[in-house]
């Protein structure tokens, strides 16, 4: 008797073992957000994110009261801080260290039978790891966009108390942290696809590094395929296209936030996607990596 | 007819990595009980392994499991059970949390999880070792603790590549036991070891396999009968062995007939049992023979290796 003959009708939406589900997911964010948030290899993106922490805070403390320096100044600073370093230097590469990592690092340990051997969609391994690297990602650079924000307004006393709860502070704020997890989203799910693409993600990594730095330059319809095309949209403070920096900050073609956003998840949604149908294709070949 | 819902078939079954040949037109029918993969390196049989688990998806062909193939992974895992060869584990944990982690991706609650991690680690007799790092663990351990792991769920199908490896002699024992109590519950085990003459022991069959293709595969007497390039060695023990050789030298069908080295037997080499073992019967009553014992000395899978592989080998 061939067993194509035993075929099983698929099962409708609400047929679909969701609570088995959720139940799976908790499991493997447990799992992978204890391993992310502790391993290691984390250390160094611990010192990328909370290195211009550190900057602020020497700053804050030689300049108490605000003395040389103006809300003005500081906000401009923070906001080249966060567009240059932050966006394109250390979530971009925190990201690529740690999401590369998700199904890389079960590879070079040969642990990822385990997952592939238990009774769970790959698919949903794929959002469990992600969500769990996007969850560390958020939380690691958000804590260091938010002591930043503070060590660049706490210093002037009453008038940066005034800025932060009776000015535009506390909005620029929530566009920061906004802007970081939907960074940590849309490079996270790039730098996961590449791991489950390439044995090395190194090299499309810094070619993705190149297109995101220079994509500006780009036809407009290309630029839309760039996570920090959206990006840039949604940054609370623009920078003057001045210089040499007009190449990472100037906006050919302005969106609304209410584009960018949708439009950025969309991105990392099929991106994402891709991710789920290269993993279900994946085999255990250990030797072959 | 085989029932598909309680067997592992294989249909036409190939893998190919890249050139290198993995199996190649495997076809094949498990029914429950232990079956032994054998052979050498390189022969195909953690291929075969891993695409009954769905690790590695065939080039061509088709294998389900109980009727299940991993495209629908929660159905089947449930079922499956897998002892890997990789002797790796995930960074950081105690025996315990490996196996309590497998339970809960299961989708198993916590409490429960704990209680079936408890008993499988009882199960391997690693109870004083659970809640130390598997990173100090002796092989054996790390061996006994993957064991654990792969029938903590309860698997109706428990596929064990090389389980031996690594096992002190007691230990050995022990999962021989083990493996044996659960092919008799009536689970598939699917054990694959160089450790010949121990599976021989608790195989309801055995696949024999050589260079990517399944050479012979059944019950294990069944293979050696029809393996008909290498006489039957049949060991007769009696008081006058003299007189039995004497009447077996005349016989075609018999190819060699010698005293055993403890004088009380006869190690007879025949090309057709059944004539021999008549023409003993024979001897018996007209002669007034008394005979202790007799039994074949090469149906077990040692031999039948050394002859279908281990020299070259012929074919069934």
């Amino acid at each position: 008797m061939s067993t194509a003959a035993i075929a099983r009708p698929r099962k409708s939406f609400s047929e679909m073992p969701w609570q088995l589900w959720a139940s799976q997911l908790a499991a493997v964010l447990r799992i992978e957000i204890k391993k992310t948030l502790w391993m290691r290899r984390s250390i160094w993106i611990y010192l990328l994110a909370f290195a211009p922490t550190v900057m602020f805070g020497i700053h804050a403390l030689t300049s108490p009261m605000g003395r040389n320096c103006s809300i003005e100044e500081d906000t401009r600073v923070l906001a080249y801080t966060f567009q240059i370093f932050y966006l394109r230097v250390g979530i971009f590469f925190g990201c690529m260290g740690l999401f590369t990592w998700l199904f890389r690092g079960e590879i070079v340990e040969k642990s990822l039978h385990y997952y592939f051997l238990s009774p769970m969609r790959r698919e949903l391994l794929v959002a469990g790891k992600f969500l769990a690297g996007l969850i560390t990602t958020s939380l690691v650079f958000g804590a260091s966009v938010l002591l930043c924000f503070t060590f660049a307004y706490g210093h002037f006393g009453a008038p940066g108390r005034a800025y932060v709860f009776n000015g535009p502070g506390l909005g620029q704020l929530g566009s920061y942290l906004l802007v970081t997890v939907l960074a940590c989203l849309g490079f996270g799910s790039i730098f996961l696809a590449l791991s489950l693409l390439f044995k090395n993600p190194i090299l499309p990594g810094i070619a993705v590094l190149l297109w995101e730095s220079f994509h500006a330059v780009a036809p407009s319809l290309l630029q839309k395929f760039s996570v920090t095309f959206y990006l840039k949209q949604l940054s609370p403070v623009t920078i003057p296209p001045d210089g040499i920096m007009a190449l990472f900050t100037v906006m050919a073609e302005p969106v609304s936030p209410w584009l960018a956003i949708p439009g950025l998840l969309c991105l990392s949604v099929a991106i994402l996607l891709f991710a789920s149908y290269r993993i279900r294709r994946t085999e255990i070949s250990y030797l072959a990596d | 007819m085989t029932n598909p819902n309680s067997s592992i078939i294989f249909e036409n079954v190939s893998k190919f990595y890249g050139e290198v040949l993995g199996v190649n037109r495997v076809s094949l029918t498990l029914p429950p009980g232990v079956t032994s993969l054998v052979g050498p390196n390189g022969s195909g049989k953690t291929t075969l392994m891993n695409l009954v688990t769905g690790l590695v998806r065939p080039t061509q062909g088709r294998v389900s499991v109980l009727g299940l193939t991993p495209d629908e992974p929660e159905e089947f895992f449930r079922h499956v059970g897998y002892c890997t060869q990789f002797d790796s584990f995930p960074k950081g944990v105690t025996g315990f949390e490996f196996i309590q982690q497998s339970l809960l991706l299961r989708g198993i609650g916590g409490a429960e999880a704990s209680r079936l991690a408890k008993e499988a680690i009882a199960r391997v007799t690693m109870e004083e070792a659970a809640h130390r790092r598997v990173a100090g663990y002796s092989k054996g351990m790390r061996q006994r603790i993957r064991l654990a792991q792969a029938v903590a769920h309860h698997p109706t199908v428990l596929v064990l590549d090389e389980p031996l490896n690594g096992l002190d002699p007691m230990a050995r024992a022990e999962s021989i036991n083990l493996f044996e109590a659960l092919g008799k519950q009536g689970l598939h085990v699917i054990i694959s070891s160089h450790v010949l003459h121990e599976v021989d022991k608790i195989s309801d069959q055995v696949v024999l396999m050589s260079y990517g293709y399944v050479v012979a595969e059944g019950q294990i007497h069944g293979v050696r009968t029809e393996v008909k390039e290498h006489p039957m060695q049949i060991l007769v023990r009696c008081a006058r062995p003299g007189l039995l050789a004497s009447r077996l030298f005349s016989q075609d069908h018999v190819v060699e007939a010698k005293l055993n080295n403890d004088g009380k037997g006869v190690l007879v080499r025949t090309k057709d049992a059944d004539q021999f073992y008549q023409l003993l019967n024979k001897i018996v009553v007209e002669e007034d023979f008394a005979v202790d014992t007799v039994a074949p000395n090469d149906d077990d899978v040692n031999s039948v290796y050394q002859y279908l592989i281990g020299s070259g080998g012929g074919t069934v």
